[in-house]
């Protein structure tokens, strides 16, 4: 890229940070509500964890909707598929899961979670090619063959591992909490809250600093010039599509081992949370997805701490507040 | 004069309308072609089905001497052409820098190509590494031509590149582009500002509800009056 000296740039435009303080104003409102500090930071963390693994779940989503303007109803299928593909490895080595060494935990999660990801990724290539191009374009189609698609896919996963719920204990080294004065974190949301991290970084720089993430930017807000310009945009998508199967599918091996079990149907209530992160963070956002992930996670969190008959409807009632201020998410990237 | 591109008997719909009702027209190498017309004419939409954007449901498209009618955009472009829209398009959340980069599709940005776009568009060494969608409307349209000829092109298409722009700015962008045709390149312009089509265009074809109802050279329309009012409904003195 040819370095031209700006000599005179336009003022930058204030950067937007009224949906990042939310969930910073929201957590310290909550401090006299809830009024035990250790509740509180309890509760924070676990709201910061969870939303960390919606957001890896959510992130490819909201992509494949910004950029190629599909519904995909069956992303939660990944997410299952992720999570039953780490019992293959975690089942057959469970004496090194139990053991007290966190290398020898590592040693088989990391191989566990990067085989989810590649059959993830796989069978993301398969439904793009299968179920998606076909409907390009046509979203009640999308809608009725993505959804039969995730239908598919869980009577397979029944017809292959039976009805039963798999357990899926936690590692031994990961198991247990740090205890700071009063305070226990549990060592495996602090995991959580670093790989999210770490994702949420990686996508900003690859979204930032290199030509496919210009494309991908780009082509969110206009798929059509993008291939004026001579790219080929539904290759660019098929590999969108991909790596975000491949993030659902990690999402889905954190969240079992969150919930230490993996049953077919796993994903039926995640696929709400979801779509609800990915309409309030704002269709094709990034940035908007990982904080209506954290929002998410804390309205679930706090709501259910303070006011548990309200935790069926509380993200039902955050999303409707969030698009009575902003119609078209935190950040609106696409004019859709 | 050898022709670059060539449209025969081309039909376009779009759902239930037919906008395109058989097209014929050449486009002369190194020359400035001028697609005038009223509304709804078709203009965009000839341009938009040259491009691959709305396909060609009848005829024959060809560019230096290749059918490229049912090709896909992007392999349209990647046979060098460069489109310019109506909307301009710049992508506003990505800064002037990073739409060219875009552009620039087969390696980095070519620093003497760069220096001759900013000798005619200074705003956009200035506002180098603003964001696109900060700029005003005359600077997003001169970003959007630049990003067409970053690298050079067989054929430019360029849709009402003056619409809704000052007059010192329409005035920067005629000189552009005949800059850019002195360098030898071919153009279909879209254009309804008579003035800037006189002053740029080499021959004329004029549309009407989806046909071409005049062709000839530019100069002779610019002349005859009549022929103007009775083919665009004006005169050339109403828009000087």
């Amino acid at each position: 890229m040819s370095d031209i000296a700006a000599t005179d740039p336009l003022p930058k435009p204030k950067r937007d940070l009224a949906p990042i303080l939310l969930p910073v104003a929201l957590a310290v409102l909550m401090i006299p509500l809830i009024g035990s500090t250790s509740s509180w930071l309890t509760l924070t963390v676990a709201s910061l964890a969870m939303g960390m693994m919606i957001f890896i779940m959510a992130s490819g989503l909201t992509l494949v909707f910004g950029l190629m303007d599909v519904l995909n109803f069956g992303h939660g299928a990944f997410i299952a598929v992720g999570a039953y593909v780490a019992t293959l490895v975690l089942a057959p080595f469970a004496a090194s899961i139990q053991a007290d060494s966190l290398w020898m935990n590592l040693a088989v999660l990391a191989p566990a979670a990067l085989l989810s990801m590649a059959v993830s990724g796989a069978l993301g290539l398969v439904v793009e090619r299968v179920l998606i191009l076909p409907v390009y374009g046509q979203h009640l189609k999308q809608i009725l063959m993505t959804t039969g698609g995730l239908i598919v896919a869980e009577q397979t996963l029944y017809a292959l591992w039976g009805p039963q719920i798999i357990p899926m204990p936690l590692p031994t080294s990961l198991r247990g909490s740090f205890i700071l004065g009063d305070v226990a974190i549990a060592k495996y949301r602090v995991l959580a809250m670093l790989i999210g991290l770490a994702i949420f970084i990686a996508i900003q720089l690859v979204l930032n600093r290199s030509k496919v993430g210009l494309l991908i930017r780009a082509g969110v807000e206009n798929r059509e010039m993008v291939e004026a310009l001579g790219y080929r945009i539904r290759r660019l998508f098929l590999g969108v599509f991909m790596t975000g199967s491949a993030l659902a599918g990690l999402g889905g091996v954190m969240w079992a081992l969150y919930r230490e079990q993996v049953h077919a149907s796993m994903s039926d209530d995640l696929t709400v949370l979801i779509f609800i992160v990915v309409i309030i963070g704002g269709l094709g956002s990034i940035g908007g997805c990982f904080i209506g992930a954290i929002l998410v996670a804390m309205v679930a969190n706090y709501g259910g701490f303070l006011v548990p008959k309200l935790a069926l409807v509380s993200n039902i009632l955050l999303m409707v507040a969030i698009l009575m201020w902003r119609p078209r998410g935190l950040y609106a990237v696409t004019s859709r | 004069m050898t022709d670059l591109l060539r449209l025969s008997g081309v039909h376009t719909h779009i759902g239930r309308y037919h906008i395109l009702q058989g097209i014929d027209l050449a486009v002369p190498q190194g020359q400035v072609t001028m697609l005038l017309g009223r509304n709804g004419a078709g203009k965009t939409t000839t341009l938009r089905t040259i491009m691959g954007l709305w396909q060609a449901s009848k005829g024959e498209i060809t560019l230096a001497g290749e059918r490229i009618e049912s090709l896909a955009t992007p392999d349209i472009a990647r046979r060098g052409v460069g489109y310019v829209p109506e909307s301009m398009a710049v992508f506003s959340d990505l800064t002037v820098k990073e739409n060219l980069v875009l552009a620039a599709r087969d390696g980095p940005l070519d620093d003497t190509q760069l220096d001759w776009i900013f000798g005619f568009f200074p705003a956009l060494r200035r506002f180098w590494l603003s964001r696109a969608g900060s700029l005003s409307g005359g600077q997003k349209q001169m970003l959007s031509i630049a990003r067409a000829i970053v690298e050079p092109r067989k054929l430019l298409l360029v849709d009402e590149p003056t619409k809704g722009l000052a007059p010192a700015i329409v005035m920067a962008l005629i000189e552009c582009l005949k800059e850019i045709k002195r360098k030898g390149a071919t153009i279909l312009l879209v254009e309804q500002n008579f003035f800037a089509a006189r002053e740029l265009g080499d021959n004329v074809l004029v549309m009407d509800n989806g046909t071409i109802v005049h062709r000839g050279e530019m100069a002779a329309l610019a002349a005859d009056v009549s022929l103007q009012e009775r083919l665009l409904g004006l005169s050339l003195g109403a828009h000087q």
